[in-house]
């Protein structure tokens, strides 16, 4: 152990540092002071700027820490994007979380530990890491899940997330203990050897490894058939933590899960894509057409989420480096955009007026011009409209997925994007054109969740328009790894 | 294109609504007089792209900002550089809500609709083609009338659905060009050059035709159109039938025919057959229309028909043809479209049976009303009659039965816009609500003027919009003629579709006898 060893996990150290700080604050708050706690967010905020700081530096960089962190570009894009999803939503939260009557100190506590795991999860090579990484992220957000103390609803949430979440883990760590016996170990690159060794004849040992892992990642990012908690979880969560873990979990699972199989398991692909196409298949059509009949907009963004991991794990199949770095460019396309979307549902929706169903929409743009616009916008990149980023992302993908000859996966990716967009303008509809009035009391919006939105919406558009950028550094990323 | 700055200065704009117009209307006419300079500098003689702009944008995939015009393009962008603040006029009175999202939506949809026109990379090509389709959207589904929104949403859907496959379409030709070239590229162009096996040009010539045909619309796949038609206000009817149409057809003429000759040259005399039976249907349906706007959008259909028809036909004199009834009909059916806008302005009703005898209340709008019905029925001296002749000219040399039955869609529309115009104008005036209506007022002049002019100017001096376009046109034809393999004539079917070495004398022919009308 030694600095370097240090220096490795500095970004992870920050936010754990600031995690702890808020805390500390928290423990010794005096029980009336309410003020102060509005400020825990700043301890975040410092922490991931350091964060992202810290892992900017590290760019081009190459070693390990401690055997099992591993800093690398992939790393390294991983930890800002999930710092910056951190530090958006910490912006969009600072109205609201007290208007909300959310205990502000658990809260930033919770999403800052899930970040910490958030980010160890896509920088670490080992499985047992991985799964230690997976179990600090959910716990910190099944909790996030039931922080509306007083909502049914959101307790529920939280115990069915709960109950099957501990459940998917099951299956990942029976994976991992299959991957041990098979190769007496628990590091990525070891594996990856034994793997490549026998990769003519995998021994069915091996093949249930696979299975199981898969099972606990698809089940991570909410793929069908392991999608059931998605909706319930989302539409329970208090709307940012759905913002949060909507984007997060996603994020951090998909870093890993492309790192587990595009790399250690690359050799086995010709057993893994069929399954993998399968399952992108399916959860791109059961997102899409469950998503139309959805009445509550949570839920409807819910499926939304299941059919974008959809189009993720299309990304995943077209297995080619092209493939890897569409995947990162859409996570954080996907990230920005439904973050927004989610800051926009959470800056009109109160406690006694939870602003859920799709007719409470209706007339809003009379009442909130500007944030009725910005939903649009956020709805239109969902959906894939050019010129913001939806397009690119989704163009992205379905160009690595055709580049690859996976042809049936990108018609079906295309034409789910079309019935998509029939729920996402529902939305829109009922804001911009909808003759009836819903009753009003939005609340207030501060000026905090406006920036937020806004950077979100710069991001949306910017992206769409020049995307260049981010394109090779999300390819730099790839190839540093693979 | 200058457009997108005027389109940002709107949004700050911000509040009072005769400000906000008179911007709008401000930046479109500017745009227009630019769009003119266009033309002052264009180089008639020659077949390439002119002005032509390029900055690479995503070198990795061969994408850049490549955006030029030729002759053919030039009068696309003019029509709608033309058409953006009549429409935006016409509309001054009658939109009373919204007017700045309403001003700035159909800024927006200028600017994509030049986007579309000017591109000469595919995946900006696509991506103006889809992202007209939100402001389209917005001008139905906000300020169109009592269905719109079911309109607003069946036009969303039908354009996406035909459009997305192809997208997957056009990123396979990009890397069919890795493969055959060596470097990705979304250039036309470069696309252009590229000989893709004719098995393979089949399913790609399906991709591409399905998304235009939906636009277009050719037959099957028109029922998106009266609906839209019908909900959206006079503006969006303007532009949907002015410019939006015409993006169909000139994607056919630019891209599906010429990236594919051999399925093109395949597939060309079923197109056709779907052409003329739409010519045909789409009359007959207008005939029995009672509402006023549904009857001119359905003579759309039918007159976008003799457009698909010029092009199967693909030589010079029926192409140049399809592009100048293109242009003909984005003028006249605007028109018509204003006229009828103006009487429901009036009367809240599109319906022919609450009308009747309006000449003697209002002579001057009918008598506008009149020119415009004879330019879209096509009498000689009007613009319609130019377009439609020059495609029978066409297409008389490549099949003898198809441009016979579609020889007699000009009869039956002849029939129904006369028909209409009777019912609507003539005869005693016996509702008693029409009585005291207004005539033109002075704005309504300074709209429909122009409209008539262009209707009159057109149809007397072909020849200024023929000539610029005719290198372009033939360049495209022998793009599409000269490039597939000379096994391809024998291919297709019974040889309807065989020679073109006539038609190369007969445009000269037929200005001449454009000179002597």
């Amino acid at each position: 152990m030694n600095m370097n060893d240090f220096s490795s996990i500095a970004p992870l150290l920050m936010v754990t540092l600031a995690a702890c700080a808020t805390m500390l604050a928290e423990a010794f708050r005096k029980q009336d002071d309410h003020s102060g706690a509005k400020w825990f967010g700043v301890y975040g905020v410092i922490g991931l700027v350091g964060a992202i700081a810290t892992s900017t530096g590290q760019w081009n960089e190459s070693r390990i820490g401690f055997g099992v962190i591993s800093v690398d570009n992939y790393t390294v894009f991983f930890n800002i994007t999930i710092a910056a999803i951190g530090l958006l939503t910490i912006l969009l939260s600072v109205g609201n979380a007290e208007r909300d009557h959310l205990p502000s100190g658990e809260y930033y506590t919770l999403m800052l530990f899930a970040i910490a795991g958030m980010m160890m999860m896509a920088a670490t090579t080992d499985l047992l890491v991985i799964f230690i990484a997976l179990e600090i992220m959910s716990l910190g957000v099944y909790v996030m899940t039931g922080l509306k103390r007083a909502s049914g609803e959101s307790a529920e949430a939280a115990f069915k997330y709960f109950v099957l979440g501990a459940f998917s883990s099951a299956f990942f760590l029976y994976g991992i203990a299959m991957a041990y016996a098979v190769s007496g170990t628990t590091k990525l690159d070891e594996i990856g050897m034994r793997v490549a060794s026998s990769s003519l004849d995998p021994s069915i040992l091996l093949i249930l490894a696979m299975i199981l892992l898969l099972v606990g990642f698809a089940f991570k990012i909410g793929a069908v058939p392991f999608h059931m908690w998605v909706p319930d979880a989302y539409q329970g969560a208090p709307t940012l933590v759905t913002g949060f873990m909507s984007t997060g979990i996603k994020v951090a699972a998909m870093a890993a899960f492309v790192r587990v199989f595009l790399s250690t398991l690359e050799p086995l692909r010709l057993e893994w894509i069929p399954i993998v196409s399968v399952i992108a298949a399916l959860t791109m059509i059961l997102g899409t057409v469950v998503g139309v009949a959805q009445t509550s907009v949570k839920r409807m963004l819910a499926y939304s989420s299941i059919a974008h991991a959809g189009i993720l794990l299309v990304g995943l199949a077209a297995a080619s480096s092209a493939g890897k770095a569409a995947i990162l460019f859409y996570l954080v396309a996907y990230s920005v955009t439904n973050l927004g979307a989610f800051g926009v549902l959470a800056a009109i929706s109160s406690a006694d007026r939870p602003h859920d169903d799709i007719r409470d929409f209706a007339g809003m743009w009379k009442e909130r011009p500007g944030l009725s616009a910005l939903l649009t916008v956020f709805l239109l990149s969902l959906g894939g409209f050019p010129p913001t980023v939806g397009f690119i992302s989704k163009w992205y993908i379905f160009n690595a997925a055709m580049q690859e000859g996976l042809y049936t996966l990108a018609i079906l990716g295309v034409l789910t994007s079309v019935i998509s967009v029939f729920f996402y303008l529902r939305i829109v509809v009922m804001m911009y054109m909808s003759d009836e009035t819903a009753p009003e009391h939005r609340p207030a919006v501060s000026g905090l969740t406006v920036a937020g939105l806004l950077i979100a919406l710069v991001g949306v558009i910017y992206l769409g328009i020049l995307p260049g950028g981010l394109i090779s550094i999300a390819a730099d990323s790839v190839a540093s790894i693979f | 294109m200058p457009l997108i700055g005027g389109v940002l200065l709107l949004l700050l704009g911000k509040g009072r609504d005769s400000l906000v117009r008179q911007v709008a209307l401000g930046i479109s006419v500017i745009t227009f007089i630019a769009s003119l300079f266009l033309w002052t500098g264009f180089d008639a003689t020659s077949a390439d792209f002119q002005f032509v702009e390029r900055y690479t944008w995503l070198p990795d995939f061969g994408i850049s900002y490549h955006v030029g015009l030729d002759g053919i393009t030039l009068w696309l962008v003019i029509l709608t550089t033309f058409l953006t603040p009549i429409a935006l006029l016409c509309s001054w009175e009658s939109v009373d809500q919204r007017v700045k999202e309403f001003s700035f939506f159909m800024l927006l949809l200028e600017a994509a609709m030049i986007g579309v026109f000017i591109s000469l990379d595919l995946f900006l090509f696509y991506l103006f083609w889809d992202a007209m389709l939100i402001p389209m959207y917005f001008l139905i589904g906000i300020w169109g009338y009592e269905k719109r929104i079911y309109a607003a949403i069946k036009f969303m859907l039908y354009t996406m659905a035909g459009s997305v496959l192809m997208l997957l379409a056009i990123i396979w030709v990009a890397y069919y060009h890795q493969t055959a070239v060596g470097v990705i590229s979304f250039d036309l162009l470069d696309l252009y050059a590229l000989d893709i096996p004719a098995s393979l040009q089949t399913w790609l010539f399906l991709a591409f035709a399905l998304a235009f045909a939906i636009k277009v619309p050719v037959f099957p796949f028109h029922t998106w159109l009266p609906d839209a038609h019908v909900q959206a206000p006079t503006a969006g009817s303007v532009i949907l039938a002015g410019v939006l149409l015409k993006m169909g057809t000139y994607g056919l003429l630019r891209f599906a025919f010429p990236l594919f000759p051999d399925a093109a040259m395949q597939f060309a005399p079923y197109l056709a057959i779907l052409a003329v039976i739409g010519i045909v249907y789409g009359a007959l349906v207008a005939m029995v229309q009672p509402d006023m706007k549904k009857l001119v959008a359905y003579s759309s259909v039918s007159h976008l028909g003799f457009v698909v028809l010029g092009i199967c036909a693909m030589n010079v004199v029926g192409v140049q043809g399809a592009v100048f009834q293109m242009l003909a009909h984005g003028v006249s059916t605007g028109g018509l479209f204003l006229i009828v806008g103006m009487l429901s302005d009036r009367r809240h009703t599109k319906l022919i049976a609450e009308y009747g005898g309006l000449k003697s209340v209002m002579p001057k709008l009918v008598a506008m009303f009149l020119l415009i019905t004879l330019a879209s029925i096509a009498l000689p001296g009007m613009n319609g009659f130019v377009g439609e002749f020059m495609i029978f000219v066409g297409s008389y040399s490549e099949t003898k039965v198809l441009t016979a039955i579609a020889a007699s869609g000009v009869i039956l529309s002849a029939v129904y816009m006369l028909w209409m115009f009777q019912r609507v104008n003539y005869g005693p005036l016996t509702n008693p609500k029409n009585k005291g209506l207004r005539d033109l007022s002075v704005r309504e002049w300074i709209v429909i003027a122009p409209i008539v002019a262009m209707c009159i100017i057109m149809g007397v001096f072909p020849n200024i919009f023929l000539k610029p376009m005719e290198p372009a046109v033939k360049r495209a034809v022998e793009y599409v003629r000269g490039v597939a393999p000379v096994n391809a004539a024998a291919t297709t079917t019974s040889g309807a579709f065989s020679a073109l070495s006539d038609s190369e004398k007969t445009p000269d022919v037929l200005t001449a006898k454009g000179g002597q009308r």
